[in-house]
């Protein structure tokens, strides 16, 4: 104890002391920190999540908060489900790039699996709707005609007859669903994104979703079939109209410009 | 005009010499006439024309051989045959030949017309003098002496008698014709004001065809009903749902400001008509984050928080509310009818 003593002003006493105490608090750490590294529930499922939760951190915690309880920039995220992470990160519209009426949809920067681990995050904050499984929401074999009609009575107030989109209050706007994906079509119907009201499976079932996910598909997939060719945005008579009188009137007239300006003399003065 | 052209005492100079005292030509608003008429080459080379005689057969001929294509396509192509053509898209085969055929047929008719007459028809100026219009005196004096003669021997200013009944003649005969717009269809009487919705009729769900349960609605969902009994193979379905259509929304209860909806509701449940009340658009742009719902025909929104008052646009009152609870079932069922009209305002609407 006295050697000790009589070193303790030596230079390096303070480094040696420092070491020890290091030492002291990562050993601590070790035993008594929770569970999860290195113990019997190390499922894939507690990774995806530990790993979600970094993503998380990184990219969503400014606007929705630490652990997801939302702040005055962003929505609490406690309850939205895998399914609804699933739609706004696949679609590129969260992490939103600045506040505004309505966040619009841009290139997705995350892959599949990223997408994945911060969906398994969420989740775990509360209950909500679970990513789909292609069964779910693949098309094939769907009813077209019911789909129609269940997209005219509960969709196409907003997302127009054939899913061009339309415009909402102040700034807001229905987006066109060309080049959305079945899976993307049914989580939005699950969750309800942004101001888009949700319709669960409690009031419209799975099979429904479907019937409608294959009539959107028909009219405005990449497969569509367009009878009367040059659709014009598919806006309606309005557009149509304005085309035919601008573009239709506005021809006859050059026609008749033209053929006046242009005289058939001989001698041209 | 060119500067050559100027006469000689307007100019400058001239003007000097005559201080001041301007000479003015005898008449200088005369008619210049005509320009002389110029040839085309047409009308100079026979050659030429016959070039254009051609060039308008040909046209015509052209147009025919649409028309041709045009009954060619409706018999070969079917009716579902869908081709991909460059910048139209997936286009159906028989529209995109009938249309090209029909439009070549009357396109070549038009262009051969135009050409023809711009080449071939003669170009001449021609003046044609316009002539007054006016009768003779002695022609307007002949007539006014014989109307006033007229109107003395009828007796008309003096037989008042005549007079008034005919006039009392002509201005009921109209009246036969009022009369007959009754005929235009019977009257609305209380249709306006009652709906298919009454005391204990369930809310059916427009998709399903289920009735509804208090817990089927989410908070933020959007849901459309119908009440119990009504079916689409109804003849009168399409009337009946038109006063009848009924938006189910879910609002937390500490959110709805109004002190009546809240009432009206069943633990946040809230359901209004989907008749906007400017001109009956059905209407459920519903925003689920505002609890806003917007009229795509002319823009008035409601504040489904608020009793749907009206806080945009040119609806004139709020969406009426159907009063709503549960049965022992544990079903929503309504708690009457609307309590006021549904849709735009009339005149007797109170």
């Amino acid at each position: 104890m006295k050697k000790l003593s009589a070193r303790r002003r030596h230079p390096l006493a303070a480094v040696v002391v420092l070491l020890f105490a290091l030492a002291a608090t990562g050993g601590l750490y070790a035993a008594f920190a929770p569970a999860g590294t290195a113990k019997a529930d190390e499922t894939a499922q507690s990774l995806a999540i530990e790993e979600g939760k970094k993503l998380y951190s990184v990219g969503c915690a400014s606007c929705h908060g630490t652990g997801g309880q939302g702040t005055s920039d962003g929505p609490s995220l406690v309850g939205v489900g895998s399914a609804a992470v699933d739609f706004q990160v696949a679609t590129g519209r969260m992490p939103a790039q600045q506040p505004g009426a309505q966040v619009p949809k841009k290139p997705n920067i995350y892959s599949q699996a990223q997408i994945d681990q911060l969906a398994a995050y969420v989740a775990s904050l509360g209950a909500g709707p679970i990513t789909p499984t292609e069964s779910q929401y693949d098309p094939a074999g769907a009813d077209i005609a019911r789909g129609g009609e269940l997209f005219r009575s509960n969709c196409a107030q907003c997302h127009n007859f054939t899913g061009e989109g339309g415009a909402l209050s102040n700034g807001k706007y229905a987006p066109s669903l060309e080049g959305v994906s079945p899976k993307h079509l049914y989580e939005a119907m699950q969750t309800g994104p942004q101001n888009m009201p949700s319709f669960p499976d409690t009031t419209m079932p799975e099979q429904e979703k479907r019937d409608i996910i294959a009539y959107v598909q028909a009219v405005n997939g990449e497969k569509a079939d367009n009878p009367g060719g040059l659709s014009l945005g598919g806006l309606g008579p309005v557009s149509e109209g304005l085309f035919a009188w601008v573009f239709g009137l506005g021809a006859l007239i050059a026609v008749a410009v033209w053929v006046a300006a242009h005289t058939a003399k001989a001698k041209k003065s | 005009m060119s500067s050559q052209e100027i006469p000689e005492e307007n100019l400058p100079a001239g003007q000097d010499t005559a201080h001041g005292a301007v000479k003015v030509a005898d008449d200088p608003f005369a008619d210049p006439g005509l320009p002389p008429h110029k040839p085309r080459i047409q009308d100079i080379d026979e050659r030429a024309a016959r070039r254009s005689e051609r060039a308008v057969a040909f046209m015509f001929t052209l147009s025919m051989l649409a028309t041709v294509g045009f009954i060619a396509s409706y018999v070969i192509f079917p009716v579902d045959k869908i081709v991909y053509i460059w910048p139209f898209g997936r286009v159906s085969a028989l529209n995109f030949a009938l249309g090209l055929t029909l439009g070549s047929a009357l396109f070549f008719i038009g262009a051969g017309a135009v050409h023809w007459a711009r080449t071939l028809m003669s170009d001449v100026e021609v003046a044609d003098e316009r002539h007054p219009m006016a009768a003779s005196p002695e022609v307007k004096a002949k007539v006014m002496a014989d109307f006033a003669a007229g109107a003395a021997e009828s007796g008309f200013g003096r037989r008042k008698l005549i007079r008034n009944t005919m006039f009392g003649a002509l201005a009921l005969v109209p009246l036969s014709g009022v009369m007959l717009l009754r005929d235009m269809g019977p009257l609305p009487e209380k249709k306006l004001r009652v709906t298919k919705w009454a005391r204990g009729k369930q809310l059916i769900n427009m998709n399903t065809h289920e009735p509804l349960r208090p817990e089927d609605v989410a908070v933020g969902s959007l849901t459309f009903a119908m009440p119990e009994g009504m079916s689409e193979h109804d003849h009168d379905f399409q009337v009946e749902i038109a006063k009848a259509a009924l938006m189910i929304v879910r609002i937390q209860p500490e959110d709805i400001k109004d002190k009546r909806e809240l009432e009206w509701s069943h633990d946040g449940v809230v359901a209004f008509s989907k008749i906007c009340t400017h001109v009956g658009c059905p209407i459920s742009l519903y925003e689920q984050q505002t609890h806003h719902v917007l009229c795509p025909c002319h823009q008035s929104t409601f504040d489904l928080s608020d009793g749907a008052r009206v806080i945009f646009g040119p609806a004139g009152h709020a969406l009426p509310q159907l009063r709503i609870g549960v049965n022992d079932k544990g079903f929503l069922e309504a708690l009457g009818d609307f309590d006021e009209p549904v849709g735009p305002a009339f005149w007797e609407r109170g």
